[in-house]
């Protein structure tokens, strides 16, 4: 085994915690202004008051509590049916042959490069010919079939032995059966981490959101908080930053909380 | 009996014969400002609601103007457009060539346009009407100011209660005010005018206290070039170079009330929209005059006017019209006004006791109304926003240095001649 | 046999394609189609002008800076962001006090919302009582404007970009490190290999396939990440920090030129098809997934 010397290890810990440091200024800031008054958001003195009203000013300036369940609606449904759909669609390319595979791997591909942010004008044709404008459906459904989850997935059904596949077949097991004996529990990491993924990336979108809804009942987190990130006044530090972590928080949290069967669910998956 | 009259008989015999039947509306509408404008609006609707029963209005938040612009036109071109919404007067023009808004004039008879819109200050009405119609009606309505820092003033020897009334005063106070700490680094600019994202507005003001104009009032034509237009552009890009009274290279909007707060800047330009977060945040106490003009006072409006929009039964727009004439009545602006900060965009606002017992409390308010005899249409044309660009991308160009301000007008005129040659 | 298999994974497939189709293909085979046709205006009808379009861009100078600045913008955010990522996961692969507040702090940036972070960078780089002018007048330097000069507000944004996506990055490397078998440690150890030599040998080359996984994200983040754009610069001074997918926003939801917009999206589209899957081919070859 090679050793960490001493040396190493003061280097490696005082580089990393420099890099922390830095990469922690923003969040450090956000907390610092959140819990001062507007007074104070550029000045740093440790005498500065603390106080909690920017907190009431932003939970005040728009229904966060009704925000944050159309999220979790959102990202819960999203994320349900991501699964579903891309666990099926994994399975057939990483075990079954048929003709034209490849060439409907590209196009799975393709919708790794081509986010569904870029076609706003023509998705937005479609939901409003289906009727969905500004329902939490049509924020979902340009993502229901993730390029990036049926990707993922196939990488790690293929690395699952095929004499698993055999033993099954042979005690008699169905295709979905074998899918859901077999597969679907080995491939749990996977799916862990791509739900992490999923679900940071869907609390945090904002320009789709923003084009497909238009009322209080739909509109998610990251939409509602674009009340105050509007620049024609002034910026209001305090405010913006006490709003953002309210919605932040939840993640955070997660994150602080999941982070070792986070990094391990990607361990097993097989993203390497 | 000519068609319309006709339709407009068997409208009034729909309406009469079934009064139960409730008119539902959509309106969108931006918040550009702080304070609690979303709120003020909602209270609007709400006492609307209760004093007319037969109307349903579904006030919807979108965003900033640009957000609410997007999403209306998004709507519209997905068949779903909203009755009303409130977007920049500058987006007239652009409406209009997408033929996506309609003229309230087809709503009014002619003792309503007199009295109504005749209310209305003519200069906030410059970007408001077009081919002799009505487009737009004034409602959350800027223009900018200076704001002055009155400690800063006396602790350079100045006079508090003053603020500078040209552009040579201001410049001259500037100097005054500007203070370097011992290694020669400035820590208080005299002047702080904004020119990120969008400079032209402010810059217009400029161009208009030189006793120049930017365009034609068909949206056609502009002048860029015009000698007073590049005298203004050598007047702000020398506040930083020459005079050395304003920080260099482009100075972000958002963040110029802190600038101010903090004591960065003792004089800053910005709209009237920011007079309650001012109010409420300066840590002392401050002055607000009419923008500095090089030869005259001079400065443009801003801000959103009411659009009814295509794609609705007549029924729908005649009620949605009869909504704006509520909201722009005396007692609901002054109302309005009063929790945002705008201009009250008619003269009998201001006649209310509310109004009255505001601006005596609070006289800064006025100035705005008495800048409006001086003010000019805000930069408004065919391909409005993309114009603007172009003016917005040569300024920036001019205060970063990286052109002299005659080659970057100069080039920007040239582009947008290309652009509006197709609607002479 | 082999037939049932072929309805089977058909079916499998189905419904996940028919989202796929409807919300990605469909929309960008008719963006290609409208890229050939003019912006219909409320008076003006829309008429095909064949590659009018596409010449018109050839001659739009913001066109080329947005093209210039993107291709910086890459060049930039890609290498640092896998360099970084990959000293973050260097950093805190081992067990030590602290490891998880270490690890939080890189990843924090994942879960704040960029719209609303972009705002505290604003802070940070606002002149005169800006956070960073804070620290420069304390050791007596004079103001610095990033974002409002050009020479410096592309770094200004690119500079977000990293910060947001290294923390994001690391998580898939930490993942690669961990699955580095010991036995190939105990091996370099009795040889007398160095650390550094046994990352360079051993340990990179290991990783490589998270390299080209993190570097394909990292490129499309190029493209992709435009957020912060909107609250710090919109794209200014003087087109300074114009990427292209800002661009092609600008023209379709500001200018409302959807036809231009739509030509520019397929020029997008072409660069991240080329780039993309390029490197994912290389990936497929050099990995070997079985």
């Amino acid at each position: 085994m090679i050793r960490e010397t001493p040396l190493d290890r003061i280097l490696m810990r005082t580089a990393g915690w420099l890099l922390a440091a830095l990469w922690i200024v923003p969040l450090t800031y956000a907390l610092w202004s959140a819990f001062h008054p507007a007074a104070f958001e550029a000045r740093f003195e440790l005498t500065a008051p603390l106080t909690l009203e920017n907190f009431v000013t932003a939970w005040g300036k728009a229904p966060f509590a009704r925000y944050f369940l159309n999220t979790i609606l959102l990202v819960t449904m999203v994320l349900t049916v991501q699964l579903v759909l891309c666990t099926l669609a994994a399975f057939a390319f990483a075990r079954l042959e048929f003709p034209g595979k490849s060439v409907l791997f590209g196009l799975v591909l393709v919708q790794l490069l081509i986010m569904p942010d870029i076609l706003l004008v023509e998705n937005y044709r479609t939901m409003f010919r289906l009727g969905l404008v500004d329902t939490i459906l049509a924020i979902g459904l340009p993502y229901f079939a993730s390029g990036f989850a049926i990707f993922l997935l196939r990488q790690t059904f293929r690395t699952i032995p095929k004499e698993l596949d055999e033993a099954a077949r042979v005690e008699g097991c169905s295709l979905l059966g074998l899918l859901w004996r077999v597969y679907v529990p080995l491939g749990k990491p996977a799916m862990l981490a791509f739900g992490l993924v999923s679900v940071s990336h869907h609390w945090n979108n904002f320009l789709w959101p923003l084009v497909i809804t238009n009322s209080v009942e739909t509109r998610p987190l990251t939409v509602g908080l674009s009340i105050f990130a509007t620049t024609d006044s002034g910026i209001e530090w305090a405010v913006i930053n006490a709003a953002t972590l309210m919605t932040s928080a939840p993640l955070l949290l997660g994150f602080l909380l999941f982070q070792r069967q986070f990094v391990q669910s990607f361990m097993r998956a097989g993203i390497k | 009996m000519t068609l319309r009259s006709a339709l407009f008989a068997s409208i009034a015999l729909v309406t009469f014969a079934a009064p139960a039947q409730a008119v539902e509306l959509e309106f969108y509408f931006p918040v550009a400002v702080g304070g609690k404008p979303a709120e003020t609006v909602q209270a609007l609707t709400d006492a609307y609601l209760a004093a007319n029963p037969d109307v349903k209005i579904n006030a919807i938040y979108t965003g900033s103007y640009a957000d609410t612009t997007t999403k209306a036109i998004t709507a519209a071109r997905g068949g779903n457009a909203p009755q009303l919404v409130i977007s920049l007067s500058t987006d007239m023009y652009k409406f209009i060539d997408e033929e996506l808004v309609e003229s309230f004039d087809r709503f009014l008879s002619d003792a309503e346009k007199a009295e109504w819109i005749g209310g209305f200050y003519p200069s906030f009405m410059l970007n408001s009407q077009y081919e002799g119609q009505t487009w737009g009606i004034p409602f959350q309505r800027s223009t900018p100011v200076l704001y002055w820092n009155k400690a800063a003033f006396a602790e350079a020897g100045l006079d508090p209660e003053k603020g500078p009334a040209t552009w040579a005063e201001m410049v001259e106070m500037g100097k005054a005010l500007t203070k370097k700490d011992a290694n020669g680094n400035v820590t208080q600019w005299g002047v702080h005018i904004p020119s990120s994202g969008f400079p032209s507005w402010l810059w217009s003001g400029i161009v208009a206290g030189n006793g120049g104009k930017l365009q034609n009032d068909k949206g056609t034509e502009v002048y860029f070039n015009s000698p007073e237009a590049i005298a203004a552009l050598e007047a702000l890009v020398a506040l930083s170079q020459t005079d050395g009274v304003q920080a260099p290279g482009i100075l972000d909007w958002g963040g110029t009330p802190k600038a101010f707060f903090e004591g960065q800047a003792a004089m800053i330009w910005t709209t009237t929209g920011n007079l309650t977060n001012v109010r409420a945040n300066a840590p002392f106490e401050f002055g607000v005059g009419m923008l500095p003009g090089l030869k005259q006072p001079g400065a443009p409006t801003g801000g959103g006017n009411f659009y009814l929009m295509k794609g609705s039964s007549d029924e729908e727009l005649k009620a949605a019209v009869d909504f704006v004439k509520w909201a722009t009545a005396p007692e609901q602006a002054a109302d309005w006004t009063i929790a945002t900060g705008y201009v009250a965009p008619r003269a009998d606002i201001w006649e209310t006791e509310k109004m009255k017992a505001y601006t005596a409390d609070f006289p800064q308010a006025l100035v705005a109304r008495d800048q409006l005899d001086h003010a000019v249409a805000e930069l408004s044309t065919f391909e409005g926003p993309r114009v603007t660009q172009l003016l917005n991308s040569a300024l920036e160009a001019a205060i970063t240095l990286q052109k002299s301000p005659k080659e970057a007008l100069d080039a920007a005129q040239a582009e947008a001649d290309a652009i509006l040659a197709a609607y002479r | 046999m082999p037939r049932r298999h072929w309805i089977h994974a058909w079916l499998l497939l189905l419904p996940a394609f028919v989202f796929l189709i409807a919300f990605t293909h469909y929309p960008a085979v008719q963006t290609l189609i409208d890229s050939f046709w003019s912006t219909p205006r409320g008076r003006r009808p829309s008429v095909f002008v064949g590659a009018e379009n596409y010449t018109r861009m050839m001659a739009d100078p913001v066109f080329a800076k947005a093209m210039w600045n993107s291709a910086i913008y890459a060049a930039l955010t890609i290498p640092t962001s896998i360099v970084l990522s990959l000293a973050m996961a260097l950093f805190v692969q081992a067990r030590f006090r602290g490891v998880s507040l270490m690890r939080m702090a890189f990843f924090t940036p994942t879960v704040l919302p960029l719209i609303a972070v972009a705002n505290i960078w604003l802070f940070f780089y606002a002149p005169g009582f800006g956070l960073i002018d804070q620290i420069r007048m304390f050791f007596g330097f004079g103001s610095a404007n990033y974002v409002g000069q050009p020479a410096t507000a592309l770094y200004a944004v690119a500079a977000v970009t990293v910060w947001k996506e290294a923390g994001f990055f690391m998580i898939f490397y930490l993942a690669a490190l961990q699955t580095i078998p010991t036995s190939l440690r105990e091996a370099a150890a009795i040889e007398g290999c160095s650390r550094l030599t046994f990352f360079r040998r051993v340990t990179l080359p290991l990783i490589m396939p998270t390299t080209l996984f993190v570097s394909v994200n990292a490129t499309i983040n190029a493209f992709r990440l435009v957020d912060h754009v909107f609250v710090m610069t919109r794209g200014g001074p003087d087109n300074a920090s114009m990427l292209l997918l800002y661009y092609i926003f600008e023209n379709g939801f500001r200018y409302w030129d959807t036809a231009y917009a739509a030509a520019l999206t397929m020029v997008l589209v072409a660069i991240l098809t080329l780039v993309g899957i390029g490197q994912f081919f290389a990936a497929d070859r050099r990995v070997h997934y079985r």
